[in-house]
C-alpha cells in the first residue's frame, strides 16, 4: 500500500470508475471497493502515517488511531451494505455520488490536520446534496438547494475558525480544544451545524426524507456521525455539548412524535441518537469516549438499518406517509422483521447493539455523578422506544390495514437488511470483541448484569404499554410540523417582501418630491427667464438710462453727505 | 392491489390480538414483580425502588407525549403549507 495515500482514496477511484463502466462491471467496483478500503482501513498504524508540504503548512493525509479506524471502519461497512442495497435499484450518478460522499467520511477519519479535514468535509458537503438532488423530485431540488446553503454555511464558519486558530497558534494540528475564544467557537459551530445541533437541524428532517428510497440509506449514515468523530476529536469533555445533546434528544422525540411521514420519523431520530453521543462527548470521560463512539458505529448499522426497511417499503409502495401505510407485515414479512430488529436496536432493548452501546453513556453519567443527566438520558431512553421502537414499526407494518399488498423488497435489499439485522444483534449478544475496538480498551465494564436488563426491561416495556395507553393521541395527521427552518423558509421571505415594499414606497415619495421640486424649479426659472420672464425681457432704453439718472444721482448725494 | 376478501393472516384475528394483549400483561406484570428477586442497582437512590422504572417510563413517555401534543397545537400545519 502506498504509504500517503489514505483509504479514502480508493472510494474516490470507486466513484469515478462507477461512472465511468457499465453493468457487472459497475457491479462489481460497487461491491468489492468498499471491502478493499475495509482492508485499507485496518493497514493505517497508530500516529501520523505521512506528511506532505503544502505552501508553509506539514499536512498530514493519514493519522490512525483506535478511534480513526473505529469509525473508517463502520463506514467502509455501510458503504458495502449500502451498495449491496442500492445497487440494483438506485441511479448511476446516485450511487458514484454516494461512494464519494463515503469517500469524504472516510477521508475525515484519517485527516490529522484541520485542513486535510476541512476538505474532505466539503467533499461530503458536496456530493451529499446531489444525492438530495437525485430523490428527483421538485421538492427534492428545493430541499437539496437549502440543504446545500446551510451546508455551505457551516462550512464556511468551520473555515474561519480553521483560520483563526491557524493563525494565532501558527498549528494546523487536529488536538482536543475547549470553545473558549472566537476561533474555536467557530470550529465548533462548524461541527455542530453538521451534528445537526440546534438551532440549526431543521436541515437533517427536511433533506432526508425528500431523496430516493437508496439514497437515504447513505444519508442518513455519514455527515452526523463525522461531526460526532470531529467532535471527540477536538472537543471532548467540552461542558456546553452535554446541554446541547441533552436537548437534542428531546428535540428528536418530540418532533418524531408529531411526524406523519415514515422516513421523516426516522430523521428526527437521528438527531435524538445523535444527542446521545454529544451529551456523551460533553461528559468527556474515557467511558463516555468510549459510549459516544460505539453508539455511532452501532447506530449507523440500526439507522441504516431502519431506513433500508422504510426504503424498501417506499420502493415497494410509492408512499411515505404513515396515515396511507399500514398492515403491509402480510406480505412484506421480512422487512418487517428487519425493521422490528432496528426498531429494538435503537431503543437499546437487551440483547441488541443498542443496550451494550447507550449504556456505557448512561454508566459515564453515572461515575461522573450527574443525576439529572442520567435520569434524563433514562427518559430519553423510555422516549426512543416510544417513537421510534414502537411508533415507527406500528404506523408502517401494523396498525390498520392500508390495504396495500407490495411484493416483499428485492433479493439485494433483503441481504443488505438481513446483514445489518445479525450486526445488531452480534453486538448485541457478544460486546466484548466489540469493545476491545474501542478508543480506550480494556473496558472494565460488563454489559449484562440482571439489575441492569431488568431495569431496562421495565423501563421500555412500559413505554410501549404508554405507546399503546396513548394512541388516540398519537394518530397520524396529514399535517407537518414548524421548525427553525421556518424562519428562513417563510419568516425570512415575507420580511424581505415587506421590507422592499416599504423602501419601494420611501423611494417612490422620495421620487415625488424630488419631481415636484424639480418643477416648481423649472417653473420658476421659466418665470424668470423664460421668453415672458422678467430678466429675459427686451428693457426700453428709457428707463435705463432714467435708472443710470438715478444711481449717478444718489452717488453724488452720498459723496456730499 | 386491493384487499383480500377475508383477511385470514394469524396477526390480524380478533382472537389472538386478544391473546397478545393478555400475555403481554402477564410479561408487564412480571417484569415488574420480579424485582422482588432481583435486585436492580440503583445509583442515585430512587432508582432502586420497586418497579421504579417502570412508573418512570410510563410517566416520562405520558409527558413526552402531551408536550408534544401542546407544541403541536402550535407549530402544526397542513401538509402543503410550503408548497406554495
Amino acid at each position: 500500500m502506498i504509504e500517503w495515500a489514505s483509504p479514502a482514496l480508493i472510494l474516490l477511484a470507486a466513484a469515478l470508475l462507477i461512472a465511468l463502466t457499465r453493468g457487472h462491471w459497475r457491479s462489481a467496483v460497487i461491491l468489492i471497493a468498499p471491502l478493499a478500503t475495509l482492508w485499507a482501513v485496518w493497514q493505517v498504524p497508530d500516529g501520523v502515517v505521512s506528511t506532505v508540504r503544502f505552501l508553509d503548512y506539514t499536512i498530514e493525509p493519514v493519522e490512525g488511531s483506535a478511534l480513526r479506524r473505529l469509525f473508517a471502519t463502520i463506514f467502509a461497512i455501510m458503504a458495502f451494505v449500502g451498495g449491496l442495497f442500492a445497487f440494483r435499484q438506485a441511479r448511476w450518478y446516485e450511487l458514484s455520488a454516494a461512494f464519494a460522499y463515503a469517500s469524504g467520511a472516510v477521508g475525515v477519519c484519517f485527516a490529522g490536520d484541520l485542513i486535510t479535514l476541512f476538505l474532505y468535509w466539503e467533499l461530503m458537503a458536496l456530493f451529499s446534496t446531489v444525492i438530495v438532488w437525485c430523490g428527483g423530485t421538485p421538492a427534492a431540488r428545493k430541499a437539496g438547494i437549502r440543504y446545500a446553503m446551510m451546508h455551505l454555511l457551516g462550512g464556511v464558519i468551520l473555515k474561519v475558525g480553521i483560520e483563526g486558530v491557524v493563525v494565532h497558534t501558527g498549528s494546523i494540528d487536529i488536538q482536543p480544544m475547549l470553545a473558549t475564544n472566537f476561533d474555536t467557537w467557530m470550529i465548533l459551530i462548524g461541527i455542530l451545524i453538521n451534528a445537526a445541533a440546534p438551532p440549526l437541524s431543521a436541515w437533517l428532517a427536511d433533506a432526508y426524507p425528500e431523496s430516493s428510497p437508496t439514497g437515504s440509506v447513505f444519508l442518513s449514515a455519514f455527515t452526523t456521525k463525522t461531526a460526532v468523530l470531529a467532535l471527540i476529536l477536538l472537543f471532548p469533555g467540552e461542558p456546553i455539548l452535554i446541554g446541547v445533546g441533552l436537548y437534542m434528544v428531546m428535540y428528536g422525540i418530540v418532533y418524531a412524535l408529531l411526524e406523519n411521514d415514515a422516513r421523516r420519523i426516522l430523521a428526527y431520530s437521528i438527531v435524538n441518537q445523535v444527542g446521545f453521543m454529544v451529551c456523551a462527548i460533553g461528559i468527556g470521560t474515557q467511558m463516555a469516549l468510549n459510549g459516544a463512539a460505539a453508539h455511532a458505529f452501532a447506530h449507523i448499522v440500526y439507522k441504516g438499518l431502519l431506513f433500508m426497511s422504510a426504503g424498501a417499503v417506499v420502493y415497494r409502495t410509492g408512499k411515505n406517509k404513515c396515515a396511507d401505510l399500514g398492515g403491509l407485515f402480510r406480505t412484506m414479512p421480512l422487512t418487517t422483521i428487519c425493521a422490528i430488529i432496528g426498531a429494538l436496536s435503537i431503543s437499546s432493548f437487551p440483547l441488541t447493539s443498542g443496550f451494550t452501546t447507550k449504556t456505557l453513556i448512561s454508566q459515564a453519567a453515572v461515575d461522573e455523578g450527574l443525576v439529572t443527566v442520567y435520569f434524563l438520558l433514562a427518559a430519553a431512553s423510555a422516549g426512543v422506544f416510544l417513537h421510534a421502537g414502537i411508533k415507527f414499526p406500528w404506523f408502517v407494518f401494523f396498525q390498520k390495514d392500508s390495504g396495500l399488498r407490495p411484493k416483499d423488497a428485492p433479493w439485494n435489499m433483503a441481504a443488505a437488511m438481513v446483514i445489518f439485522s445479525v450486526l445488531c444483534i452480534v453486538i448485541g449478544v457478544f460486546p466484548e470483541p466489540f469493545y476491545r475496538l474501542l478508543p480506550y480498551p480494556p473496558v472494565e465494564y460488563h454489559a449484562y448484569t440482571q439489575g441492569k436488563v431488568l431495569y431496562y426491561l421495565q423501563l421500555l416495556l412500559f413505554s410501549g404499554l404508554a405507546f399503546f395507553a396513548m394512541l388516540p393521541l398519537l394518530k397520524r395527521t396529514t399535517t407537518i410540523t414548524l421548525d427553525i427552518d421556518w424562519f428562513y423558509r417563510v419568516a425570512a421571505p415575507r420580511v424581505i417582501a415587506v421590507l422592499s415594499t416599504i423602501i419601494s414606497r420611501i423611494l417612490d415619495t422620495i421620487n415625488q418630491y424630488f419631481a415636484r421640486f424639480l418643477n416648481a424649479m423649472l417653473m420658476r426659472i421659466r418665470r424668470h427667464y423664460g421668453p415672458e420672464g422678467v430678466l429675459a425681457r427686451t428693457w426700453p432704453t428709457g428707463s435705463m438710462v432714467l435708472w443710470v439718472a438715478i444711481l449717478l444721482a444718489s452717488y453724488l448725494v452720498m459723496y456730499y453727505v | 392491489m386491493k384487499p383480500p376478501a377475508s383477511d385470514n393472516h394469524w396477526l390480524a384475528r380478533p382472537e389472538n390480538i386478544r391473546r397478545i394483549w393478555i400475555v403481554s400483561s402477564i410479561i408487564l406484570a412480571l417484569t415488574v414483580l420480579l424485582q422482588a428477586v432481583i435486585k436492580v442497582k440503583g445509583y442515585f437512590g430512587i432508582d432502586a425502588w420497586f418497579g421504579f422504572a417502570a412508573g418512570f417510563g410510563f410517566a416520562s413517555c405520558v409527558a413526552m407525549v402531551l408536550v408534544a401534543k401542546v407544541l403541536g397545537l402550535v407549530l402544526k400545519r397542513d401538509d402543503h403549507y410550503y408548497d406554495d
